[in-house]
């Protein structure tokens, strides 16, 4: 199976994925970290997929989004977005709102 | 060493900017305001990858990270006036 088709079973098996460098516990990178603490702000389970743990991961997310950053959240398959945006729905309540119909 | 001043025109060359401000002199991370006509009806990814599509390979070879913030011009227009009262 091709990486694109990896990504694309990630992101439609599970309702929330966050791409990230590090782990939840260790996250390697303050964005990273940001993405995590906002998700845990929300109280969601999310599935954490390290892209420092394979390269083909962290190459291919980049092209499955036309996003070159790490971090990158996906809800229901949907590309959300990186910490900025996570951020700016976190603050008006939006990200919240969709959290709570994926779960 | 990349400069934000060199950000900022990578950024003006590929997008047609009403403002831009781009932060940041460790030449790796940056901080970036963008307003432009171009964002108009599109989602704040769309906005946000059409800052990503100006600066094309330097984001991945040169520029370790962009926090950004993207306003349309009217969102920006607005923006101002409220700071204003």
């Amino acid at each position: 199976m091709d990486i694109q088709a990896v990504i694309k079973n990630q992101v439609t098996n599970n309702p929330v994925v966050l791409y990230m460098k590090g782990t939840p516990k260790f996250p390697q990178c303050g964005f990273s970290n940001l993405a995590t603490q906002i998700l845990d702000a929300c109280e969601v389970q999310y599935v954490a997929i390290d892209v420092l743990a394979d390269q083909s991961i962290r190459d291919g997310i980049k092209v499955y989004s036309n996003w070159p950053t790490i971090p990158q959240l996906y809800i229901n398959g949907e590309f959300i977005g990186g910490s900025d945006i996570m951020r700016a729905m976190y603050e008006s309540g939006e990200l919240q709102t969709l959290l709570n119909v994926a779960n | 060493m990349l400069s934000a001043q060199q950000v900022e025109e990578y950024i003006r060359q590929g997008l047609l900017c009403d403002y831009i401000k781009v932060h940041g002199d460790d030449g790796a991370h940056f901080e970036v305001l963008v307003v432009s006509p171009a964002f108009v009806g599109k989602s704040m990814v769309q906005q946000h990858q059409l800052v990503y599509a100006a600066l094309g390979d330097k984001m991945r070879a040169e520029i370790h990270a962009l926090s950004m913030k993207t306003l349309t011009t009217e969102a920006w227009a607005s923006l101002r006036q409220d700071s204003l009262k």
